[in-house]
């Protein structure tokens, strides 16, 4: 259709004089543009059934989950007198009466649509015991009378200290930082500046930096024990090697709950490791080695899980190495190590790099494994986001979480894609 | 004749689709959610299949949701997608969910039947039991046990303190990845009444003072989230203590006979019961089934399946043996008067108000 | 990589020892998945081996554990759904995604990077975070709890896989061959089957066991989006195992390490097939 529409417009009455003319006429230049064109919209056809799928299915979610992250309706909805009122407040000295009327007036209304509890809950996220402040206020708010100030403070105290007019104040706006305030272990104080949250307080920076570490931790041990097997697989006959890569390639597609389920029964107290130490006198039996529901459990069972992402990557690099670069070096008189060392290992750093990253990425956004077999010490950032999604239903800060970790992996993949290249990617 | 012949049929064609009709409209299912396992068989047993035998065009289906009902129903809610009829709830949660207007306020006296004598069901359930929009079955309680295959004999642990002294009963102990009840228990065993514990807990110096307690005892703490999991690292013999909700320690020592014993100082006593979300379509229905779930026969004969005791003061009389082993539940009950000498009654108010902060120290504190 | 006749001792210990740490490696990576099979035997509820078991006493064994997974309506029911759902999600995935490859695989395809990056960024993101996303988003539109809700999120995880295994079989292919064909008088369909088709079938075949398997053995997003209804094999294991890890568990892993060995054969076959295909056609 839009061919069609064009082609008046280049219609043979206007033909440039030196231009080369196809056979119809028409000038080439624009004859081959057309073409182009033409191919540029059958090759985006072809690409818009899947690309309007995956973004209703997939990028509109995570953009709407991004979005609760900021995201702050309660406060503004259920407060909006009190929030106008706040407007002008100077912060230094306690609202003025008409600020504590509003609140008064918008308290008795919530109290009518059954909000308050919203806002409870949303200003119980800030300050803990606002619910109850919020809650025990609006009971009595439609029954209040001026001046409000001192019945509103005589109801209870704290409304007669400056921190929850701070956060009334910094909160009652549609957009919010504060989620990304608490992930990252920082508060106001209560005279509303940003602080890091007292040591006893402090969980999500060190559980990112766990998460880090744990993954550091996997994609070591995968590069140790994959960089060795791989590099035989490269160097064994196609017959034999196809032989081996089974091993390697079963777990790959294996379910990966199966795989944690031999964990567990593998590594538990009672499990086969355990009885086999005790029955062959390494360990007595009071001595049984805790090796699951910690962070070594998650370290093997991870390890295990993504060994063959790190196998498979350094495979495909080690196998395109030719074989004459080390006799070359060897014929040069360097020894087998250095040969190896010196010209084989920095041709595999494409592969070790993909590996790495891949594993990366990987681990450090899992969630299964840690949750089954990590214990406390195993646990990493995906389990509190499924806790706050679950079971606190503090949702916007189990975004802000979620799009923290989300930026992260991007970075890493967006490296990731500079060093292989996504086309690159080969499964199986 | 002909066409009178037609008409017949055509009058017992179109008789049977109406009767088709009413039959499928009447056809009701139920969505009820619930803890899975042995609970949710009990109530399988006591409540759902009696009515479905009653009432065949109720068919109720069983849900194992409600670890996670919370973010479900906010989640209905929000969708005005509501499929589920009846949720099976701790207080803690319902509290939560009624400020968000996601269940419905309940009418106590309207909803539920009063007991045998007369008494009105609002004076019958166990006082302070009844909440804005929550209907309580059962007094569970978290207690403490032990396996006593890892103690000698004459030396078994019977206190909360005992489970705070590692000197004297080595081993490693579970308890439950939540600050709820352990902080409760850190200070009891180190010396405040059972009454003061939740003014203590309300001043930082007091949550202090039940942190440094729990750290006493840190080296032998491992944790677990699900219910399930505390009699089962007792028979794996992970741990040497733990605690667990009595009804499933139960369960397991009584039916599966494993070595398990129970502590019932301090007992964290707590009550888990009903919801309805907001919205759901089945309202009528969900009423009359709640009316008669909640009796006090009913109340009585879950105690058949499962150790917990019966919300309403009616129905202590009437709990009898347990219904495959022929023991005896009264003195399985948390509220046995032998069992009920020291208990903590969990303070929903004081978890609702506090319980985040709390959450993420608690967190914190693992994590160190 | 045979050791020379000519290597001194260091050498030859080097070589063995190397030729141990991998054999034990591969060992690593097999024997945890072969260790459940005989377990799902036990006659006992122990995941240890018995006496029985060791001396290969018949009555050591038994079937017991596979029974009660057959018996039981709820396991049967997650076969059913994890079935359904993998299919759908496999058919929805393999037809998106093989379109969408054969348009990224034109040079004249326009944004393609960035195009490319979102279709393949399910793969990307932390399921987690996908999960999350999924469940405030597919609640508030009224597919969460339901199959049709999983079977989309499961496609939109699978199709990354078919994109990459059928633009790997185009890599190289000769675009002016379609258009031979089309100069010597095929319609554009008759050119697709008889020369885009058998060159791409082996990725489309493997793309889609690819999605299937995401899909099959998927728990995440199941964990956030599906109701009890819904509830897939790996979600029946996920309980099983935080609760209680019943010997019935191993029974059911144990049939899906003999499926994952079918699958893998197919796989392995289809590899050596589009190898000798695209060899025959790089002549």
């Amino acid at each position: 259709m839009a061919q069609a529409a064009l082609a008046p417009a280049a219609s043979p009455t206007d033909p440039a004089p030196r231009d080369m003319v196809t056979a119809d006429g028409v000038p080439l230049k624009t004859s081959l543009k057309r073409a182009e064109r033409r191919r540029k919209i059958t090759a985006f056809l072809l690409v818009a059934p899947l690309l309007a799928f995956i973004v209703i299915t997939f990028i509109i979610p995570i953009g709407q989950m991004m979005w609760r992250s900021v995201d702050n309706p309660v406060i503004v909805a259920t407060l909006p007198q009190t929030a106008d009122a706040l407007a002008d407040w100077n912060g230094e000295d306690l609202p003025s009466e008409e600020t504590y009327a509003a609140l008064v007036a918008d308290l008795a209304i919530a109290q009518e649509n059954r909000t308050v509890g919203q806002l409870a809950i949303r200003l119980n996220y800030e300050l803990s015991g606002a619910r109850s402040l919020v809650a025990g206020l609006a009971r009595r708010a439609d029954d209040m009378e001026a001046p409000f100030r001192e019945a509103v403070i005589d109801n209870n105290g704290r409304w007669g200290d400056m921190q929850i007019w701070h956060i009334l104040k910094r909160e009652a706006r549609p957009y919010t930082t504060a989620h990304y305030v608490s992930a990252i272990d920082m508060r106001y104080n209560s005279d509303g500046e940003l602080e890091r949250q007292p040591t006893t307080q402090r969980v999500y920076v060190q559980l990112f930096l766990r998460t880090l570490a744990l993954s550091v931790a996997i994609t070591c041990t995968t590069l140790l024990l994959g960089y060795p097997i791989a590099f035989l697989l490269a160097s064994l006959p196609m017959r034999t090697s196809n032989l081996l890569m089974i091993f390697v390639l079963l777990p790959f597609w294996t379910s990966l709950l199966v795989r944690t389920t031999a964990w567990i029964v593998l590594l538990q107290q009672q499990g086969v490791v355990n009885e086999l130490l005790v029955w062959s006198g390494i360990i007595s039996n009071s001595g049984r080695l805790p090796m699951i529901h910690n962070a070594i459990g998650t370290i093997i069972a991870m390890t295990h899980v993504l060994l063959p992402f790190m196998v498979l990557p350094l495979y495909s690099v080690m196998k395109g190495i030719s074989p004459s670069y080390m006799r070359a070096a060897r014929s040069l008189g360097a020894n087998n190590w250095t040969a190896f060392w010196k010209v084989y290992v920095p041709l595999t750093v494409p592969g070790i790099g993909a590996g790495a990253i891949l594993v990366f990425i990987i681990s450090i956004g899992y969630y299964i494994t840690p949750a089954l077999v990590g214990g406390q010490s195993g646990q990493m950032i995906s389990n509190l986001i499924a806790f706050h999604m679950q079971n606190s239903l503090n949702w916007g800060l189990a975004a802000a979480l979620g799009t923290i970790l989300l930026t992260g992996v991007l970075i890493l993949y967006w490296i990731y894609n500079r060093i292989v290249g996504i086309d690159n990617v080969k499964l199986g | 004749m002909n066409l009178s012949r037609l008409k017949v049929i055509g009058a017992g064609a179109a008789v049977s689709l109406l009767a088709l009709g009413a039959y499928a409209q009447d056809q009701i299912s139920l969505t009820v959610v619930s803890w899975g396992g042995a609970y949710s068989e009990s109530q399988q047993r006591a409540y759902h299949d009696p009515w479905m035998a009653e009432n065949p065009n109720v068919r109720i289906i069983n849900d194992d949701g409600s670890a996670n009902a919370l973010a479900s129903l906010r989640a209905q809610a929000q969708a005005n997608n509501v499929t589920w009829d009846l949720v099976d709830m701790l207080p803690s949660d319902a509290q939560l969910a009624c400020d968000e207007g996601i269940i419905m306020p309940i009418d106590h006296d309207e909803w539920l039947a009063p007991a045998p004598d007369g008494t009105a069901a609002s004076e019958d359930f166990l006082p302070g039991s009844l909440g804005d929009c929550f209907i309580p079955q059962i007094v569970y309680s978290t207690v403490m046990s032990y396996n006593t295959e890892m103690f000698e004999d004459g030396k078994a642990p019977a206190s909360i303190a005992d489970f705070f002294n590692i000197e004297e009963f080595p081993g490693k102990r579970a308890i439950q990845d939540r600050p709820a009840g352990n902080l409760e228990w850190a200070l009891y065993a180190d010396g405040v009444p059972i009454d003061e514990i939740y003014e203590t807990l309300e001043t930082p110096e007091g949550v202090d003072r039940a942190f440094a307690k729990l750290d006493t005892i840190k080296s032998e703490l491992i944790f677990w989230t699900e219910g399930a999991q505390a009699p089962q690292l007792l028979a794996d013999k992970e741990a040497a203590f733990a605690t667990g909700y009595n009804g499933r320690i139960f369960a397991a020592a009584e039916v599966e006979g494993q070595p398990f014993g129970i502590i019932w100082d301090g007992q964290l006593v707590e009550w888990d019961g009903w919801v309805v979300p907001t919205g759901t379509r089945n309202l009528e229905a969900v009423k009359e089934y709640l009316t008669w779930a909640t009796d006090t026969q009913r109340l009585a004969d879950q105690a058949k399946y499962i150790s917990y005791g019966p919300a309403r003061a009616s129905s202590a009389d009437l709990v009898g043996e347990h219904a495959d082993l022929g023991i005896d539940m009264s003195t399985h009950m948390p509220t046995h008067p032998d069992n009920y000498t020291t208990p903590i009654i969990l303070n929903n108010d004081f978890w609702t108000d506090y319980g985040d902060e709390l959450r993420e120290r608690y967190a914190s504190w693992m994590l160190q | 990589m045979a050791l020379p006749t000519y290597a001194g001792p260091l050498e030859r210990i080097w070589y063995y020892a190397f030729r141990i740490f991998c054999g034990l490696v591969f060992f690593s990576l097999i024997a945890p998945i072969l260790v459940i099979i005989p377990l799902s035997f036990n006659v006992q509820p122990y995941f240890t081996y018995t006496r029985e078991m060791l001396t290969l006493d018949p009555d050591g064994y038994s079937l017991r554990w596979y029974r009660d997974f057959w018996n039981s309506a709820a396991w049967m029911n997650s076969i059913r759904n994890s079935v359904i759902i993998g299919v759908f999600a496999t058919l929805i995935a393999t037809v998106l995604g093989t379109l969408a490859a054969l348009g990224l695989s034109r040079k004249e395809m326009p944004f393609r990077g960035l195009i490319m990056g979102l279709l393949i960024s399910p793969m990307i993101v932390p399921l987690i975070i996908s999960a999350a996303g999924m469940f405030f988003f597919y609640s508030s539109i009224g597919l969460a709890g339901t199959l049709p809700g999983v079977i989309m999120a499961h496609a939109a995880l699978g199709t990354p896989f078919v994109i990459i295994t059928v633009t790997a079989t185009l890599v190289g292919f000769d675009h002016s061959l379609t258009r031979a064909a089309a100069s010597l008088g095929a319609s554009p369909t008759t050119a697709f089957r008889k020369i885009t088709m058998p060159l791409i079938l082996p990725g489309v075949i493997s793309g889609a066991l690819f999605a299937f398997i995401t899909s099959f053995d998927e728990i995440v997003i199941v964990l956030f989006l599906a109701g009890v209804e819904q509830r897939t094999i790996p979600r029946e294991m996920w309980s099983g195992i935080r609760e209680q890890i019943s010997p019935t568990i191993l029974a059911v892993a144990t049939v899906l390490v003999l499926f994952s060995i079918a699958l893998l054969t197919t796989i392995e076959l289809l590899r050596r097939r589009s190898e000798r295909m695209r060899g025959m056609t790089a002549q």
